[in-house]
């Protein structure tokens, strides 16, 4: 099985756990990756991975403005905007 | 409660679609009142059950006054004026949409989704939004932030999941019909835990326009009844093809069009069973009998029954573990807190911003898929995991396609047992998710299969798995209908639990 990194998996995923939290899901991790790991031993050379079950194409279609998207509508589902703009904590000094 | 009125809750309660259509068309009982009885029961029965996370009473007031009124001037659909209750992952304009998270426990949706838009167009009156495993991940419906579903047949038990709030309320009489979403079983597990009819369509049969993405190649929308004859009318008017959906099949049948208006699906003419022999191996002896007694009876109506091989079928827990969890952890990075869902109020930066607001919004299950997938995801293991996951996923989808060259349908086990109890299985996730090897393997490959009861195990209902080509569901439903024809265990009720 392949090491866990807790710590780096959390950065990426954008999540923080607590120190209990932390030594439960480093448990359970360990657990499903070694789960996981029982794949290994099927033999998959030459198979085509699918990602799709009914391997659809990307539907395409013309390049012309189908929809007009309300922004009003949309940021009334939340109290954090100003002059239509999403409001963030300062990212840039 | 006197005794008539005893008797008339029953009644009603347990009435398939067809008699409570006839009887609001004949105007014997009016949608207003159908649906007063229904929100009654789930009041009743809520602080036991917990089977909603809202209950929409003035929108199903609203909407059983027009159904009554399309009746009386003969404009009635199938379902007009028949009450429904919906899961909480798809997006109602107006009524707030949770997905069983703390994230969205105030988030009311901009837009309605396709399946509960040509529903609602129907005619059918939605009671509510019932509760779920947050994000649809989970197989006991523990892991909703409102709290545990009971299973009707026994409170002590879990009814299932991820639709866990859609199967219980069927099962204990809140509504004919109810909508679910299947990715690896979650429509599936539940009707077999809670003794109901469960359809998970083939994957592009219904729409995921506004149906909250978990795992986007497996998800999909299907439906909850007592009876495959109510399951098939709901099944249809949900189903098509959805330009607004960029994985909608873009195909029709005209089957599914009859049953759109409300012709039930015929016998078939006899078919070809097969049941998987490695789907048997390890059964524990008294879901085998439940089997044995359903292939029995599928005989005696004139279908064949051979054993067929599904080699591959052993790792499709691994390979739906990856890839979901690589999907679910791509698909739920757009909570962050700033365009909808919670966000942390006394973050200082960005970045504490984002974590912070999906630190608090996400339970256990849902940090451990995220990080799961992630894992899988990450440099150095893409080949490793989710590729190699892919590579057996279409090993998989093989195995069904040759075993489909030789039989019509396949006969499995949905479940490895009956409901477990709740916190029987919490403390190991690994355990837990071994719930799905039954219909896993059938959610890779995008088949549609329907569960439906079949028996009983120490009191409880266990429901048997038909797995069909991709888009037979019509398969699935005439064979059903004939195997309810000569049975009854559709017809066993949980009333004595649930009303104790």
């Amino acid at each position: 099985m392949s090491s866990i990194n807790i710590d780096h998996l959390c950065a990426l995923a954008a999540l923080k756990l607590t120190a209990a939290e932390r030594e439960l899901v480093q448990g359970d991790l360990a657990n499903i990756i070694n789960m996981i790991d029982s794949m290994q031993a099927v033999t998959t050379d030459g198979v085509v991975p699918m990602a799709n079950p009914l391997d659809m194409q990307q539907r395409l279609r013309a390049d012309k403005i189908i929809e007009q998207v309300d922004r009003a509508a949309l940021q009334q589902i939340t109290t954090h905007t100003h002059d239509g703009y999403y409001v963030v904590p300062r990212f840039v000094e | 409660m006197n005794e008539y009125a005893e008797l008339l809750n029953h009644e009603l309660s347990r009435a398939d679609v067809r008699t409570l259509a006839a009887a609001l068309r004949a105007g014997d009982l009016s949608s207003f009142e159908l649906t007063q009885h229904f929100l009654k029961r789930i009041e009743q029965q809520q602080s036991r059950l917990n089977t909603f996370i809202t209950i929409d009473v003035e929108g199903a007031l609203a909407a059983a006054k027009s159904a009554d009124i399309k009746i009386r001037n003969g404009e009635a659909q199938p379902l007009t004026g028949i009450p429904w209750v919906c899961k909480d992952v798809f997006c109602t304009s107006g009524l707030r949409t949770t997905c069983g998270s703390r994230m969205l426990s105030g988030f009311v949706a901009p837009y309605e989704s396709t399946a509960t838009s040509r529903i609602r167009a129907s005619g059918a009156v939605m009671l509510g939004k019932t509760n779920m495993d947050e994000f649809a991940m989970g197989s006991s419906n523990e892991n909703s932030f409102f709290g545990p579903v009971a299973n009707p047949w026994d409170l002590s038990r879990v009814p299932g999941g991820s639709s866990g709030g859609s199967a219980a309320a069927v099962a204990a009489g809140q509504a004919p019909l109810a909508t679910g979403t299947d990715t690896g079983g979650s429509i599936r597990q539940p009707a077999s835990f809670c003794g109901v009819v469960g359809l998970k369509p083939t994957y592009g049969r219904v729409s995921r326009y506004g149906m909250i993405a978990f795992a986007s190649s497996l998800d999909q929308g299907g439906v909850f009844a007592r009876s495959v004859e109510d399951c098939s009318t709901l099944f249809a008017t949900m189903a098509g093809f959805d330009p607004l959906d960029s994985t909608s099949a873009a195909r029709e049948d005209d089957w599914l069009d009859a049953l759109r208006n409300g012709v039930p699906p015929s016998s078939p003419s006899p078919l070809r069973l097969g049941m998987p022999r490695q789907y048997f191996n390890g059964l524990r002896g008294d879901a085998e009998e439940c089997l044995e007694a359903a292939r029995k009876t599928l005989e005696s109506l004139g279908h064949t029954v051979t054993e067929v091989d599904l080699p591959h079928s052993r790792p499709a827990i691994p390979a739906y573990y990856v890839i979901s969890g690589a999907e679910a952890s791509a698909n739920l990075s757009r909570f962050d807190g700033v365009r909808y869902g919670r966000r942390a109020e006394d973050a200082v930066d960005l970045r504490t911003l984002y974590v912070q607001s999906r630190t608090d919004g996400f339970g256990t299950e849902v940090k451990r898929r995220i990080l799961t997938g992630t894992y899988a995801l990450s440099v150095g293991y893409y080949e490793a995991y989710y590729q190699k996951a892919q590579r057996i996923r279409r090993l998989i989808q093989q195995d069904f396609l040759t075993a489909f060259a030789d039989v019509d349908v396949l006969l499995a086990p949905t479940t490895p047992g009956p409901a477990f109890r709740r916190e029987e299985l919490t403390h190991d996730p690994v355990a837990m998710y071994q719930q799905d090897i039954y219909t896993t393997p059938v959610s890779l490959a995008g088949l549609p299969a329907m569960t439906l009861p079949c028996g009983f195990i120490e009191g409880l209902p266990y429901g048997m798995q038909l797995i069909a080509p991709h888009f037979r569901e019509d398969l699935l439903l005439s064979l059903g209908v004939h195997f309810q024809q000569s049975t009854d265990w559709h017809r066993q009720t949980a009333d004595a639990a649930v009303l104790s």
